[in-house]
């Protein structure tokens, strides 16, 4: 549908913003630098205050970099006004024009270009077929719900067919059942149009369910680029592991390598861990654990102790502790299987291939 | 770290965009030609003499008794009369949230006398006063039988003052109230005080910045006011009147322009703390929303003197301005109360028409270059980011600390030889233009105000989504802003109409006699003492305003922006 898709090059942008109470500068975004392919779905994810959204308004204009320069297709961005770039944004309050209705609204960007009215009509409604609001065209927005409106959003941004989609939190003002429907509903017109999207987003499970590419950002920088998986699996750093989901964190040492797999002692406990070529022998390191892929059991490796145990359906719930360091298991599917009671002795165990040593 | 690109990418996308250029340019040239200039003129007129510096003017001023003994007149007149504006309106503030009113009708009652002060030309107080407490007055000479009555004077000025500005603290110390969490007081009330021990140290050390802030705005209406003390001051005589003696009487225009320095330095003065001290502490000490609906007092003993008093200060007002159409209608004040249309028919034969025609006209046009002008500013100070923004909110925010008068010396100054007495622009001096310019800048605050208060409420977001899908600066502006703000903005329009009408402070000095303004006519004959004839205008001015305000809530009602539900 769209005209092209285009790329989008962050390079090297930082921005400096005056903090409103300390009165000193400080670096909102640290020497980004991301690449999008065209026609990808990329997620701009970190806790508030990470700078995402602040790149996200650098691409569409808001706001200028201070140092660095954006590329748009290939070609220089810098000097352009919003009105200008061919980038939509869907905002975070939807931002829907309130003295106009449905139609307006989404023909407000096709009026601009004047375009002929018969063409206006005609994309309007089927881009409101697209997202499932045939029929509305002449409601007022303030009689939709907040779903509808999102949509009307969407539609919006998607009818003047934009080198790049850019989102702003669409669906932190959305319940949370409406949430997940929306999202793979975004995820759904985003492919069938095939546009380039970058989305902003604080909510991991958003972010991992939708993306091609995840951005984790933290303090203006950018703590690793991947897809959900890679970020998922073998985090960079403590920081990326415990945002996206939960971790456990062993620190331990490298002792020896058998093949791809290395042998890290913990309490001096040897426990093997796949993957561990870029760990040296010697090395100190930390292995990450997600609660999901342990279990408790009477036997196994890593000795601990368990000081809470709770029954939440879908697992069991141990918070244990291995020498100094607290850890969480989720012993999913717990019917028939021996619970351990708080004060019992156990040992955790997990394949070497759920062991990402950092 | 350095900023210095995104202020050059900033400077580059501002010069992208030649409809928001060409705005601000113009903006910020008319607002240093015709807010800053005068006032800069002033001090330079006061300060240079054949050449040189100089000090002489001010020392020759300062040892002036006229001079002297308005500056204290005007501090006291100021003291009084705002500190008891703010107390009676804190009253009724008081009244309006806490207090369960058995009567709905007095809730209209306490409508009308907010709104009626908004809608009278600034003398009517004065000029009902004398009707019902002068020399000859329904009251003091009819009733109580006093035939040597004497209400000019301070005590004019402070009654009449007070009644004019209490509804303007009234409406500022009512949106205070209505901020304070009642939980707050429940939890004082929980803990054991009693309604007097909640009010004072709970409520009141909450509303201390509010209360401040209300007195300090009242001050510098007081201070600013001419009509009031013109008519009612006697031989009271405050810094305005002085000033414009000063200029028609003793031809003085540079120790007027001096004076209006002094006067200027005291409004401004109180204006800087109002705005950058109190505001800020007032935002501080009440902020959000109250969580809860407040459970209002029903104690007799609270509700029923409070009530009683408030009742009767409405009740005085409303028959105050009552005065006016009968001052109009009765033969001849204080002698013969039959009934007759002579007035009428007098100001008519004596070229009423054309007073009221060229005020009209003359405010017709100023209103809509007010109410545009305001609406952009306040767009450009709450919506966008550019070089110059915070000198064009400083200077249309000026505007509000500077008196009529002043601003009248200051354009006789700044303009009757032309810019810096050079002849350049002279052409304007003496004009109607020049007329029109004075109405605009003296409503230009309020329209401003009520604009950014307007646009405050809006998401930010709304008018960048248009941006973003390719609206240029003025499209955004007139396919977004506006029709959201239309209700500002058509009051904006109905304000200045009316504040431009009603106006006399600076036009009286600016006037001449190409141009009549009915304000102008009513003040002449009010000195005169032929107060039939002056009612008679006024009677009529005050249809004709509030023709407008009717107008305009009606259009408002029918199309306006209550349809729409804004984001909150």
């Amino acid at each position: 549908m769209a005209k092209e898709k285009k790329g989008v090059r962050l390079e090297h942008i930082s921005k400096i913003y005056k903090d409103p109470k300390t009165k000193k500068d400080f670096y909102a975004v640290n020497d980004v630098e991301i690449n999008i392919e065209p026609g990808s779905f990329v997620t701009l994810l970190g806790p508030s205050g990470c700078g995402k959204t602040t790149t996200l308004r650098m691409i569409a204009g808001f706001e200028s970099p201070d140092a660095g320069s954006i590329y748009l297709g290939g070609e220089k961005i810098d000097e352009l006004t919003p009105n200008k770039r061919d980038t939509a944004m869907v905002f975070q309050s939807y931002a829907l024009l309130p003295h106009y209705n449905i139609f307006d609204n989404v023909a407000y960007g096709l009026k601009l270009r004047k375009l002929p009215k018969d063409e206006i009509k005609k994309k309007v409604t089927d881009i409101l077929k697209l997202v499932g609001l045939e029929g509305m065209e002449s409601r007022m927005t303030n009689q939709l719900s907040g779903g509808q409106q999102q949509r009307v959003a969407l539609a919006r941004a998607l009818v003047i067919e934009p080198g790049v989609l850019l989102f702003d939190e669409p669906l932190s003002n959305l319940d949370a059942k409406l949430r997940v429907s929306m999202r793979t509903e975004i995820r759904r017109i985003q492919q069938e149009a095939g546009i380039t999207a970058v989305y902003v987003t604080h909510d991991q499970s958003e972010a991992m369910s939708i993306s091609d590419q995840i951005i984790i950002m933290k303090s203006g920088v950018v703590a690793q680029i991947g897809s959900p998986e890679e970020i998922y699996y073998r985090p960079k750093n403590e920081f990326v592991a415990d945002f996206i989901g939960d971790a456990n964190f062993l620190k331990g040492k490298m002792v020896a390598h058998e093949g791809a797999e290395g042998i890290v002692e913990v309490n001096g406990v040897k426990v093997r861990v796949a993957d561990a070529a870029h760990v040296k022998d010697g090395a100190d390191t930390t292995i990450v654990l997600r609660p999901e892929s342990t279990v408790l059991a009477d036997e196994g490796y890593l000795p601990c102790r368990v000081i809470l145990s709770c029954f939440m359906g879908a697992y069991q719930n141990y918070h244990v502790m291995v020498g100094d360091t607290r850890l969480i298991v989720a012993d999913y599917n717990p019917k028939g299987k021996k619970i351990y009671q708080a004060g019992d002795q156990a040992y955790i165990r997990f394949e070497a291939g759920n062991a990402h040593v950092m | 770290m350095n900023r210095r690109q995104s202020a050059s990418l900033d400077r580059k996308k501002f010069l992208h965009d030649p409809v928001m250029l060409v705005t601000v340019v113009i903006l910020i040239v008319a607002l240093l030609l015709f807010v800053l200039y005068p006032l800069v003129i002033l001090l330079m007129d006061s300060v240079w003499e054949e050449g040189h510096i100089t000090l002489a003017i001010f020392d020759r001023i300062l040892h002036l008794d006229r001079f002297q003994v308005a500056f204290v007149n005007t501090l006291r007149a100021g003291v009084l009369t705002a500190l008891i504006s703010t107390l009676l309106g804190l009253m009724f503030a008081y009244v309006d949230v806490y207090v369960k009113l058995r009567f709905k009708i007095l809730e209209k009652l306490f409508g009308v006398v907010s709104l009626l002060p908004v809608v009278s030309p600034p003398f009517v107080l004065s000029l009902s006063m004398i009707c019902l407490f002068g020399r000859s007055g329904l009251i003091t000479r009819q009733l109580l039988h006093i035939y040597d009555s004497n209400i000019y004077g301070l005590f004019g000025i402070v009654v009449t003052q007070t009644l004019t500005f209490f509804p303007v603290c009234y409406l500022m110390l009512r949106g205070l109230l209505k901020n304070i969490d009642p939980s707050l007081e429940e939890a004082s009330r929980d803990m054991g005080g009693t309604r007097w021990q909640v009010f004072t140290t709970v409520t009141l050390p909450l509303m201390l910045p509010g209360l401040g802030n209300a007195f300090l705005v009242t001050f510098i209406e007081s201070a600013a006011d001419f009509a009031n003390p013109m008519l009612i001051g006697g031989d009271y005589d405050t810094l305005a009147t002085t000033i414009y003696l000063q200029i028609t009487g003793a031809y003085d225009k540079q120790g007027a322009a001096a004076m209006a320095v002094v006067l200027l330095s005291i409004t401004i003065l109180m204006f800087v703390i109002q705005k950058y001290y109190l505001e800020s502490k007032t935002a501080a000490t009440l902020t959000g929303k109250a969580s809860r609906e407040r459970v209002p007092i029903t104690d007799k003993s609270v509700t029923v003197p409070l009530t009683i008093l408030c009742a009767l200060t409405s009740v005085f007002v409303v028959l105050m301005y009552a005065m006016v159409p009968m001052g109009a209608l009765f033969k001849l004040w204080g002698r013969n109360y039959s009934l007759t249309l002579d007035h009428f028919k007098y100001i008519f034969s004596y070229g009423g028409l054309r007073a009221f025609k060229d005020s009209a006209l003359l405010s017709a046009i100023a209103a809509p270059i007010t109410a545009i002008m305001s609406m952009i500013i306040a767009y450009l100070v709450v919506k966008r980011k550019f070089k110059g923004r915070g000198l064009i909110e400083l200077l249309s925010m000026l505007a509000m600390a500077v008196p009529g008068t002043v601003l009248g010396v200051g354009y006789i100054r700044g303009f009757s030889n032309g810019l810096f007495h050079t002849g350049f622009l002279q052409g304007i001096y003496g004009t109607s233009a020049i007329l029109i310019i004075a109405f605009v800048v003296r409503s230009l605050p309020t329209g401003t105000r009520s604009g950014i208060s307007a646009l405050r409420q809006i998401d930010k977001s709304i008018e960048e989504s248009a941006y973003d899908m390719g609206a240029g600066s003025g499209k955004v502006f007139m396919s977004v802003t506006l029709p959201l703000i239309k209700d500002s903005f058509f009051s904006g329009l109905v304000t200045a109409f009316v504040r431009s009408i009603t106006a006399i402070s600076a036009v009286i000095l600016l006037v001449t006699p190409r141009w009549n303004m009915v304000t102008v006519q009513i003040n002449s004959l009010a000195e005169k003492g032929t107060y039939g004839p002056a009612c008679a205008y006024a009677t009529i001015l005050i249809v004709v305003v509030y023709a407008a305000v009717a107008l305009m809530n009606l259009f408002i009602k029918h199309f306006g922006t209550s349809k729409i539900r804004r984001e909150d």
